[in-house]
Parts: C-alpha cells; sequence; structure tokens
C-alpha cells in the first residue's frame, strides 16, 4: 500500500462515510467495562508489567456471548476490530488478526482510534519515523526505511520542524516512567501498523474511492432543491398505492411458486453443472432446444411474461398462434420491441415499415386495437420515436396475456409439447466419476460463433421462407376473390 | 402488468411550451399536467415567490412529506413476516466453492455473467477486464484499459460484446472476437460521456442501448452504435453507486442507489424519477430487483439491507443483526428471490431469507472486502469478486429435500 499523498486531494473529493466505525467504538465501550467486559490481566515484561492484557479467547468468547454467534464469526468480528485498530496485538504485532488462544491483547488508547484524526497526516508519519531513527539507527524496517527516504524527499521544506518535533517527543518520551513508556511505544506501533500498513498486507483502512460530494456534509438549502422536493412528493402522493397484504402476499407467492425452480433450494435435475462438473443440465435446456425439460415447460404456466422470454416458449405459443390464425399479435409485439430496444438509426424506418405491415389500412397482417389507441398511434408516427408504439404494444401485449394465453395452456399444442417434455434422471456419481468429469472440464462454444450461425441460419430461412397465408390472402381479397372470415379476437 | 409508468403518457406536446419531448406527469395544485424536464426545471427554479421565503418552503416540503407518509401508512396492513408465517423454514444450507479465478492482480470491482451461463467479464484496480469461461477456468478475453479503477463492467445479452468503464469518465463497449490476435481494446468505442467516474453500467434488452450511472449523480441511456444520449436522469443530490435494471416483463424502469442515501426508481422513457425510497442511514452501495419485478433490495454503509416492495411504495423489511457491523457493499437475489445473498465490508457474505429476515448462513473464504456477488443467469451459481484479486464461483445445496 502506498502512501496517500495528501497534497493530491484538491478538496473535490471525500472520503466515504465509515458508519461501522462508530458501531465498532460501541461494542469496544463494552469491551472494557470493568464488570461486565473481557478479563484482563496484566502480563510481565522482563521487569516491566504492562496492564489490561486480554487474551485471544478471551475476546472471541465475549463477541460469542455477547452477539449469540458461533466462534467463527466471533473470530472475524474480533479480527475486524484488530485489522481497524481497536485492540492491538502484543506478540506478533504485525499481523492484524485475533488468534483463538492465549496470545495477548490491549484496547487501543482514545487518542489513537481511527476517528480522531482521518486521514492520517504524512507529517506525523515523518516524525515518527524520524523519531525511531534517532531512538536507535538502523531500526527501521525496509518498507519504513523507504517511506522514510521518500518522505525526506517530499517534505524537505518542512524536515527541520520535523526533526525538531521527533526530537522534543523522543525528549519528553524519555521523561515518563518506563512502564507508560513502553505502553505508549506499543500503542503508537500498532497506530502505525494500521495506518501504514507493509506493502502486500491487506488493510481495513482502506476504503477505496473517494466519493465526489462530502456524504457527511449536509446538503445546500436553495429554493429550487425544496421546490424539487415537493414537485417530486405531489406526484408521489398521486400516484396509485397498493394495499401491502396484496403486493406482499404477491412477493410471498412469487417465491413458493419458483421454489422447486430454484437450484438452491431444490434438486436441479439431472444435476447441478457446478456441483458434479456435468454439462447435460446446460444441453438440455438451451436456448433453441427441440424438445424442452418438463420443469422448462412447467414456468411457461407461471405467467405470460415467462412464457414470452423463453425463445422455446415463444416459438410454441407462435406456433398455437398460427393455428388460430392470430399470429399478427405476437409477430407485432415482437416488432415493437425491436423498435425500442434498436440502434437509434434504424428507428425511423422500423416504424414505417410496423405502420405499413401493422397498422394501415389494408395492411398484410392488420391487427386489431382500439379507436382511440389507434388515434394516438397513427398521429405519434407523425414524429416517430422509440416509444411511439407503447400504447398499441400495451394493448396487443393485454389482449394475448389475457385471452391467448389462456387459450394456449389450454390447447393440444400446449399439451402434447408438455407430453412430450422430457423429464431427466438424477445423476448419480460416485467420488471417483466426479474426479474424472473434473478432469474432462470442455469448453462450449463461444456466443460469437452461436450468433454468427444464428445469423446464417436467419439468412436461410429468409431465402426461402414459407408462403405467409396471410399475405396469399391479402393478395387474393386485392383480386376481388372472397377473404375467409377472419376469426375475430374478443 | 403490474408496471404503472405504461398508462402514462410519456411523449407529446408539453403543456407548458409546446414541443414534443418526452413527458413528465406531474401535479401542480393536484392537477394532472404533462411537462418537458426543461419546464420542469424551470418551473423549480422560479426562486422566491411573493410572501415565501426559505422557511416557508421547507415548512411545506415537510408537511407534503407527511401527508405522503401519511398515505403510504393508510395502506400499510400487514408486515412481510406476518404473512410469511405459514411459509417452510428453509432448511441447512451446504456452501462448497467451486471455482477460485485467478489472474487479476489489483482489486477485483466488478463481475458480470454472460447470458450463456458460464462465461463471465471481471474488471478490476489494475485497468484490466478479463473475460473468463467460468466453468472451465480459461481467459478467453483480457484487455488493458487505460484508466485504473474499471468499477462497472458488463456483459452484452448477445455474449458477443462488453461494457466497461471507471475513473476516466467513460463507459466503452468492447466487441469480442475470437480472432486471437486482434487487440480487442483496439476495437473500443466510447459511448458514456460522464463528468465524473462511472460507478455502474449494463445493457438494456439488446446490444444496442446502454444505462450508464456516475458519480456525478446522473444516470443516462445511450445508443450504442451512435453514441448519442437518449435519456438523462437527474435527482439524485450526490454520487450515484449502483444501478439495476427491471426484469423483462415490467421493463421500463430501473432503480438507482446513491450517496444520498435516496433509492430512486426513473422511468426509462420520460426520464421521471417515479419513486424513492429515504430509508437508509447511509450510503446505498448497490441496489438489486427482485426477480418478479415488484421489489428491490439495497445494500448499505449502515450495515443494513433493506427490502422495498414498489407497489406498496415502501419499506417491508431490514436485514440488520447487532453482530453485523462492516457496511455491506453488494445484494443480490436467489431464483426464487428466497434467499438474498449481500456482501460485507469484513470480507464476508451472510445469506438472508427475504420472507422471514432472518439469516440463514455465513460464507467466509474471502480476504479483502467482497465488492460484487452475482447470480448466474440459471440460478445454478453465485459468484463472488473481492478485493483480495480473485473471483470465486460458490455453489450452494439445500439438505432437507424430499
Amino acid at each position: 500500500m502506498t502512501i496517500r499523498n495528501a497534497i493530491r486531494d484538491h478538496g473535490q473529493r471525500y472520503r466515504p462515510r465509515m458508519a461501522c466505525l462508530r458501531k465498532a467504538e460501541k461494542v469496544l465501550l463494552e469491551m472494557q467495562d470493568p464488570r461486565t467486559g473481557v478479563k484482563s490481566q496484566p502480563q510481565r515484561l522482563v521487569i516491566t508489567t504492562i496492564p489490561h492484557a486480554i487474551t485471544g479467547e478471551d475476546i472471541i468468547a465475549w463477541l460469542a456471548g455477547r452477539f449469540q454467534i458461533d466462534t467463527q464469526e466471533a473470530r472475524s468480528f474480533g479480527s475486524m476490530l484488530v485489522a481497524l485498530g481497536y485492540i492491538y496485538p502484543l506478540q506478533d504485532h504485525k499481523r492484524l488478526v485475533i488468534k483463538p488462544d492465549a496470545s495477548l491483547y490491549r484496547f487501543q488508547t482514545p487518542y489513537f482510534w481511527p476517528t480522531q484524526q482521518w486521514p492520517v497526516e504524512d507529517t506525523d508519519y515523518a516524525i515518527y519515523l524520524a523519531k525511531r531513527n534517532i531512538r536507535k539507527k538502523g531500526i527501521l524496517e525496509l518498507h519504513e526505511q523507504e517511506q522514510y527516504n521518500r518522505l525526506h524527499k517530499w517534505m524537505n521544506h518542512k524536515w527541520d520542524f520535523i526533526v525538531m518535533q521527533a526530537k522534543e517527543q523522543y525528549r519528553a518520551a524519555k521523561e515518563r516512567k518506563k512502564p507508560d513508556r513502553v505502553v505508549f511505544e506499543c500503542q503508537e506501533r500498532a497506530y502505525w501498523v494500521v495506518h501504514r500498513p507493509p506493502p502486500g498486507t491487506v488493510s481495513a483502512m482502506d476504503y477505496g474511492l473517494e466519493r465526489r460530494i462530502d456524504p457527511n456534509a449536509d446538503e445546500t438549502q436553495t429554493p429550487d432543491f425544496y421546490e424539487r422536493i415537493m414537485i417530486f412528493t405531489q406526484q408521489s402522493i398521486m400516484r396509485p398505492r397498493v394495499k401491502s397484504s396484496v403486493s406482499i402476499g404477491a412477493l410471498v407467492k412469487y417465491c413458493t411458486t419458483y421454489y422447486s425452480h430454484d437450484p438452491f433450494l431444490s434438486k436441479c435435475l439431472p444435476s447441478n453443472p457446478w456441483l458434479t462438473d456435468d454439462v447435460t443440465f446446460w444441453t438440455l435446456n438451451r436456448l433453441n432446444a427441440e424438445v424442452p425439460s418438463k420443469m422448462r415447460v412447467e414456468r411457461w404456466t407461471f405467467s405470460f411474461g415467462e412464457l414470452l422470454s423463453d425463445p422455446r416458449g415463444r416459438d410454441d405459443f407462435r406456433l398455437f398462434l398460427k393455428k388460430e390464425f392470430s399470429s399478427e399479435n405476437l409477430a407485432f409485439w415482437e416488432s415493437c420491441e425491436d423498435l425500442k430496444w434498436g440502434t437509434a438509426a434504424t428507428m425511423r424506418g422500423k416504424a414505417e415499415q410496423i405502420y405499413k405491415t401493422f397498422l394501415a389500412r389494408g395492411a398484410p397482417r392488420w391487427i386489431n386495437i382500439d379507436g382511440k389507441t389507434m388515434e394516438i398511434t397513427v398521429s405519434g408516427l407523425r414524429h416517430p420515436h422509440r416509444y411511439v408504439l407503447d400504447a398499441a404494444q400495451t394493448h396487443i401485449y393485454m389482449l394475448m396475456k389475457k385471452d391467448k394465453y389462456g387459450r394456449y395452456i389450454k390447447s393440444p399444442v400446449f399439451k402434447d409439447t408438455m407430453k412430450k417434455a422430457i423429464c431427466p434422471e438424477e445423476h448419480k456419481f460416485s467420488d471417483a466419476q466426479l474426479e474424472q468429469n473434473a478432469k474432462n472440464r470442455r469448453p462450449s462454444l463461444s456466443p460469437i460463433i452461436l450468433r454468427q450461425q444464428e445469423l446464417e441460419q436467419r439468412a436461410r430461412m429468409a431465402a426461402n421462407a414459407p408462403v405467409d397465408i396471410t399475405q396469399v390472402m391479402s393478395k387474393l381479397s386485392q383480386q376481388g376473390k372472397e377473404a375467409p372470415q377472419r376469426r375475430t379476437s374478443r | 402488468m403490474c408496471d404503472q409508468t405504461f398508462v402514462a403518457a410519456t411523449f407529446g406536446p408539453c403543456d407548458s411550451c409546446g414541443t414534443a419531448s418526452p413527458l413528465m406527469n406531474i401535479y401542480i395544485k393536484n392537477e394532472p399536467i404533462n411537462y418537458c424536464s426543461f419546464c420542469m426545471e424551470v418551473m423549480a427554479c422560479q426562486g422566491l415567490q411573493k410572501g415565501e421565503t426559505l422557511a416557508t418552503l421547507k415548512k411545506e416540503c415537510e408537511s407534503l412529506k407527511k401527508k405522503l407518509e401519511e398515505d403510504r401508512g393508510k395502506l400499510n396492513d400487514v408486515e412481510l413476516h406476518q404473512v410469511a408465517e405459514k411459509v417452510e423454514v428453509v432448511g441447512a444450507l451446504s456452501i462448497k466453492t467451486r471455482r477460485v479465478l485467478k489472474g487479476h492482480t489489483n482489486k477485483v470491482l466488478c463481475m458480470d455473467w454472460c447470458k450463456d451461463k458460464r462465461r463471465l467479464v471481471s474488471s478490476s484496480q489494475d485497468g484490466k477486464v478479463i473475460v473468463w469461461d467460468g466453468f472451465t477456468l480459461n481467459k478467453e478475453h483480457g484487455m488493458s484499459m487505460p484508466t485504473t479503477w474499471v468499477m462497472a463492467c458488463a456483459y452484452a445479452p448477445s455474449g458477443c460484446a462488453v461494457a466497461c468503464g471507471g475513473l476516466d469518465n467513460k463507459c466503452s463497449v468492447i466487441p469480442l472476437s475470437l480472432d486471437s490476435n486482434e487487440n480487442c481494446a483496439a476495437k473500443k468505442k466510447t459511448v458514456a460521456m460522464h463528468t465524473n467516474y462511472i460507478s455502474g453500467c449494463t445493457f438494456t434488452n439488446s446490444d444496442m442501448q446502454l444505462l450508464s450511472c456516475s458519480g456525478d449523480g446522473t444516470s443516462a441511456l445511450w445508443d450504442v452504435e451512435s453514441g448519442q444520449l437518449l435519456q438523462s436522469f437527474h435527482g439524485h443530490t450526490s454520487d450515484i453507486l449502483s444501478l439495476d435494471l427491471a426484469p423483462s416483463e415490467t421493463g421500463n424502469t430501473f432503480v438507482t442507489g446513491g450517496c444520498d442515501k435516496k433509492a430512486n426508481v426513473w422511468d426509462m422513457r420520460s426520464g421521471q424519477n417515479i419513486q424513492s425510497f429515504e430509508c437508509h442511514e447511509s450510503d446505498i452501495n448497490c441496489v438489486k430487483y427482485y426477480p418478479s419485478g415488484d421489489a428491490f433490495a439495497s445494500a448499505s454503509d449502515d450495515a443494513t439491507c433493506r427490502f422495498f416492495d414498489l407497489r406498496a411504495d415502501r419499506e417491508v423489511a431490514v436485514f440488520q443483526k447487532d453482530s453485523i457491523v462492516f457496511g455491506a457493499s453488494t445484494v443480490d437475489f436467489s431464483l426464487s428471490g428466497r434467499l438474498l445473498f449481500a456482501g460485507y465490508n469484513d470480507y464476508t457474505i451472510n445469506v438472508w431469507d427475504v420472507l422471514k429476515g432472518t439469516r440463514i448462513s455465513m460464507m467466509f473464504g474471502h480476504e479483502n472486502r467482497v465488492s460484487r456477488v452475482r447470480l448466474s443467469p440459471d440460478g445454478t451459481a453465485l459468484c463472488s469478486a473481492s478485493w483480495d484479486n480473485t473471483l470465486r464461483v460458490i455453489d450452494i445445496f439445500c439438505c432437507f429435500q424430499a
């Protein structure tokens, strides 16, 4: 971790909130309570005694008891407290973790808590390193020596001040009693291990990127600030809302409906590829599968959206609509989707094409929408934009959902598909077989190749396109022959 | 469809200036009116009118907010855990890490799955974007971005391109090619341009449009081919940290979460902010829709994850525990929406039962913050990306089965 150069902050970047620090401090205070906190004992160090040392196991046990969590979680939580610098290890001071044994730790003094002064000043670090240099030459570690040289270069202009400060602090420390001095040195050393960690170690102080706006500041109070809130709140009040029982009921129902389809909660047939390294599940359920699996077909019955979003389901539905001579509805809906999500440049052309094919009077695939919607759509088409067909698309979608979908589920087409659907046997691999599977992992066809194949296939189909019955009919009627009575969509 | 935005008029002549443009449906003195975004801004910036002071405006604001809360409360007739009482408890989960993807030399900041259910793309602080086949651990493509901190990456629905962006304030789309001699990064096309870092991006239902959100407080919809800005979304008062697109059927909306503690739901067509939730006590790091599209979850620095119901327009659950003190940085649901996976800054992932509001399990294993968890498209695995330079593909198996 390199030193974050404080000079770089032009006052336009702010550190994120570290709400966890306030919460951690609360826990710390509880831990230090003489009656209910962690048991402490004095530690003997040759001739001096360090008071209030606590063992790793006691910390973990206390945390587990206080929060009703298991030892692993307590250990992880304790390690985070050490990583933040609230507790420091007395032995092996560079490894900021809690060891679940009799290793000793101490609570860091509030003077050195991270919230007190953050971000940490480079000047202070320079003073600290200089101080240690004075105390004993050559005691600095390699990375500390590098930092020291770097700071010396960057802060050359105030180096005299730094050295003077270091000498002052060194002299003041010598005047303290030995136990206090040892404790203070330990605390200070722990502080700098947290805030200037050796390179290659993980630092809990690393919060990533800074924010553009100061999250800790209050928002500006100008008139337009309030106006905007009022405009928004007004429209929010007028928005229709649903009773909690209804909407929450729907959420719960969704969970229970899909429970058996969730690979994490129910068996994945034949087996979850990530668990057994066997990709049969993916091959069976590929997009253009001839014969879908039973689970897949079952999902189509959950909602109309599920049916449409699965290409195989949509194909089945299209087949059904063809039999009912109302496939123009689905074709229109698909064209609208294509318009909505397509490139801006092609939009105008697509809108015109759709109008000619589906909406104009006498169009070859005329769709049945009510007068008002037609009026809105046609007037919107004068200045075509991406969402001009929204109203018509919703109407047709609702039509398909409320009428055709229900009929599809009861239709012979669907029943046939359901009958033919496969329900694979669950795989029962032995350990040896699993190992073999793991060795035989094969790469799959790249989506790039699949798309190329798809485009080629579409080109081929367009070239040999079967005659569209509706086009034949319209041609006949134009020639004066009667077109068969179209089934009116209810 | 339960998406109320479908019914509203979204394009046409503005009631104020008459130009045909995307419309916002707002109310002036309880009368519905359709303004274009420019006229709305003008209305907001009129300054203090006669007899108004900052204090009166503030009071009016507060009273409106109170009325909104009252209206919301009137329909609040039941809590989630009450409805979920009859639902069976989830059995014990067996959690196994199945793959560890090593290759990044610095923090992995973001990842996304491909629709083919096994490929994924990840981006890192070292400026590299790698496309992996998660199943075989092959690195299929590797691209170097001219910036560090690539905080957002997304896989295109067709599987033939990826989008990424970060400190360069731009979101670029890179078409993938199988030719190993070609330098992928050379064909990169800059699509989104913001005035500050890009924090999230996603393709819409096709490869042709890209949604991006940025530290400059705005999100935007772009046309990939031309780089044209199709719609911009203003309303957050500070950095936006995350966005998520609503699942297909409800289409047309997306949610963003930011440093102003708000999660906003937007209509993609008109740019209007439809709903806003301000329940968190700190920055929202991640937002994700429930699979049905009628609700979403958010993860925040205040160590809680919250669950918001869009139709009832309120927060319905808070996932928190005394022992969880560190901010949550990412969330995702399982396929059925029953499980919520949340990655935290204390290097763990917690698994919550969405309906009951309790924590089911905990995952250790990462050695630094978990920056992203994402469910694979068919729900068979969970991928977690972390600041310890690795990605893990995790599999979960419920032990109690009939």
